[in-house]
């Protein structure tokens, strides 16, 4: 078969599956009784009706193009790194600590969002690595390890924010004391987005893209995510680069966690992470493990994100309709993707 | 023993039921080569699902089946895309988790705190009144006795019946069993299908007795799913160890609670997480005598001490299936 009408047929199953997502969405609409294009407008409503909606969703796509940057690296090396969340968590831990301790000293405000998102990274890093040590050292599967890691950061950030942390008088959900404005990062005009993070996020993608795309170093990483045995074999030290790409990945999250102290909440809360680990990992597969389209599927479940807020205002349905729709989309690529290769096999 | 702790240690019965449920689901499931990895979308849905149908029927029964379906139909999706479709199990397991578990909240909001049938208790005549054993094992209701019976029943199908063998052979080598004319992918489907199913009764069994109701986020059942997936391989794919891990998370979470009050400065959200890292910890000791490096380490060991050192571990290591997560060709 030629090649280009093989690349059409795939096109065609990508569109179908996207309809069957929609279709799926629709009947899950009707049943509680709603109806879908109301809801499908709302939710584009929610997500571009002016400038303040779509810098939300700006908000909400630099911690999840940068946390799916980092995906990208483990899948490449063939790790499941569930233990994302706590990751993102352990990176805004690490920030609000470092500039908890400095905020009260004579260094310029500058300097110290700088410090809180180094510290950022090395949290979001160390809570990597501790995954990876279990995994590579310990035998322990990443998905387990990362998960119970993922617990202990949750019960880490709660304890901090009732305990040591804890606001003056009763502790609460609500979180730790706000920072001065001065330590927050400059916002646009009356939005909540910074331009910062916003630069933050586009290099974030753009660097792991050469990573992947252009490096001796990143090869190695695929041959890892390939055949580990066969890479071994090759003389690639197997264990370092499944450590390494740990250890990336966490300083992605990291820096995913350090952005929303630093540019959205200014200070730590129990949901730091806002699911955007889970979520990331839903774009990297979306995006069948390729950096290039990452930012464009990020925009996409950001957008629905936001969107989906409008839900319960307008016409009291739950939000979390947008997660539906955002695992529908996937799960009916990966389950078209495979009725593609048994279509063609056959043939 | 004092009356409150017995009635609590009956209590943690009654609270692993559900685990005790989903964790062997898993086993089978595992135990034939296949990682479902949804089980916690699945219970969270199958939960509401099973409450809602309940609540507007009024028959428990039915909200038990619907669960039940619930459970089989995801894991239908999970077995046709791995061994149809030749997709990565884990990758569509982990989609299903999630989307199910927003399908639950999306779909409950409007069953979201509203009072609902729940199981009556069901003493047992006679058996009741021994000391100590009548209040831990005879006070409960039907799904603990249920739970009870299906560690043995599995237990017994696994090791002891020629269809657990046959069970063992799909999930270990698989070739050799088609060799000696094994249908091993329908065998996969049917395995699939059935520990899905188990798991599907762990969310009515939650929401229909040990935590009665729907609420939505607050539910607390969220994780509970992933617990249940480490316990399976801390217990080795084998039923009875795995229900003693069920036994001990519900201990320790329990523990937790009663411990609170001494323990004012820690709040209680630390104390009900307190099962995970320990959960790792384990995770790690069975684990760790199939890392290479605990190999080298033993063979600079004096002699004597190995010996001992080896046996520990061999006592505490497990080993998945062979083909655990391996699709099976026939050609």
């Amino acid at each position: 078969m030629p090649k280009t009408s093989s690349r059409w047929l795939g096109l065609l199953f990508q569109v179908g599956a996207v309809l069957l997502a929609l279709l799926f969405t629709s009947i899950i609409l009707l049943l509680v009784g709603a109806k879908p294009f109301q809801a499908y407008e709302r939710i584009i409503y929610g997500a571009f009706s002016d400038m303040g909606h779509i810098s939300d969703v700006l908000v909400v796509w630099v911690p999840l193009v940068l946390v799916s940057a980092g995906l990208l690296i483990t899948y490449s090396t063939g790790l499941w790194n569930i233990g994302i969340e706590g990751q993102i968590a352990l990176g805004a831990i690490f920030t609000v600590w470092a500039m908890r301790l400095l905020q009260d000293s004579s260094i310029p405000p500058v300097l110290i969002i700088l410090v809180g998102f180094l510290a950022g990274m090395l949290g979001g890093a160390l809570w990597a690595a501790l995954a990876g040590a279990l995994r590579v050292f310990g035998g322990v599967n990443e998905i387990f390890g990362g998960l119970g890691l993922n617990f202990v950061s949750t019960a880490l950030t709660i304890w901090l924010i009732f305990g040591p942390w804890k606001r003056p008088g009763v502790g609460s959900m609500s979180g730790t004391v706000p920072f001065d404005t001065s330590l927050w990062l400059p916002m646009v005009g009356g939005s909540r987005l910074s331009l910062w993070s916003l630069g933050l996020g586009i290099l974030g993608i753009v660097v792991v893209y050469f990573i992947l795309q252009g490096t001796y170093f990143g090869l190695r990483l695929k041959a890892v995510g390939k055949n580990p045995r066969a890479a071994f074999l090759m003389g690639i030290p197997t264990s370092s680069y499944m450590m390494l790409a740990f250890i990336l990945c966490g300083v992605f999250a990291g820096l995913a966690g350090a952005v929303q102290v630093t540019g959205v909440y200014h200070r730590l809360i129990p949901s730091i992470s806002s699911g955007y680990g889970f979520l990331g990992m839903l774009v990297a597969m979306l995006v069948n493990y390729q950096a290039i389209g990452a930012p464009f599927v990020a925009f996409l479940f950001a957008a629905l994100n936001i969107g989906s807020i409008q839900l319960p205002i307008d016409l009291k349905l739950d939000s979390t309709l947008s997660g539906v729709l955002q695992g529908a989309l996937v799960l009916f690529v990966l389950l078209m993707d495979g009725v593609r290769r048994r279509v063609l096999h056959k043939k | 023993m004092d009356n409150n702790i017995l009635v609590g240690l009956a209590g943690v019965l009654a609270a692993a039921a559900p685990v005790v449920f989903a964790a062997i689901g898993e086993t089978f499931t595992e135990r034939a080569g296949i990682i479902n990895l949804s089980v916690n979308g699945t219970i969270l849905l199958s939960a509401m699902a099973g409450f809602a149908t309940s609540l507007v029927t009024n028959n428990l029964i039915l909200g038990f089946l619907v669960g039940a379906i619930i459970g089989a139909l995801v894991a239908l999706l999970v077995a046709f895309s791995s061994i149809t479709l030749k997709q990565s199990q884990v990758a569509v397991g982990f989609v299903l988790t999630l989307m199910t578990r927003d399908l639950a909240y999306f779909l409950g909001n409007s069953f979201m705190g509203q009072a609902g049938p729940r199981i009556p208790p069901l003493n047992i005549p006679l058996l009741q009144d021994i000391p100590i054993l009548g209040t831990l094992f005879f006070k409960q209701d039907i799904i603990v006795y249920t739970s009870f019976i299906l560690i043995v029943v599995s237990q017994w199908w696994i090791f002891s019946t020629r269809q657990g063998l046959l069970l063992q052979g799909i999930g270990e080598r698989p070739a050799a069993a088609f060799v000696r004319g094994a249908n091993v992918n329908k065998l996969r489907y049917l395995y699939t299908m059935l520990g899905g199913a188990l798991v599907g009764l762990a969310g009515p069994m939650f929401s229909l007795s040990v935590k009665a109701g729907w609420k939505g986020t607050i539910s607390g059942l969220d994780g509970i799913g992933w617990i249940a997936l480490a316990i399976t391989i801390f217990g080795g794919w084998n039923p009875v160890r795995v229900a003693l891990g069920a036994y001990l998370f519900a201990l320790l979470q329990w523990l937790g609670l009663v411990l609170q009050p001494s323990l004012p400065n820690i709040p209680s959200q630390v104390l009900q997480v307190a099962p995970f890292p320990l959960m790792i910890l384990t995770l790690l000791l069975v684990n760790i005598g199939n890392a290479e490096w605990v190999e080298r380490w033993l063979a600079g060991m004096p002699a004597p001490l190995r010996r001992v050192v080896a046996k520990v571990l061999r006592a505490m290591r497990t080993s998945p299936p062979a083909s655990l997560g391996v699709p099976f060709e026939n050609e």
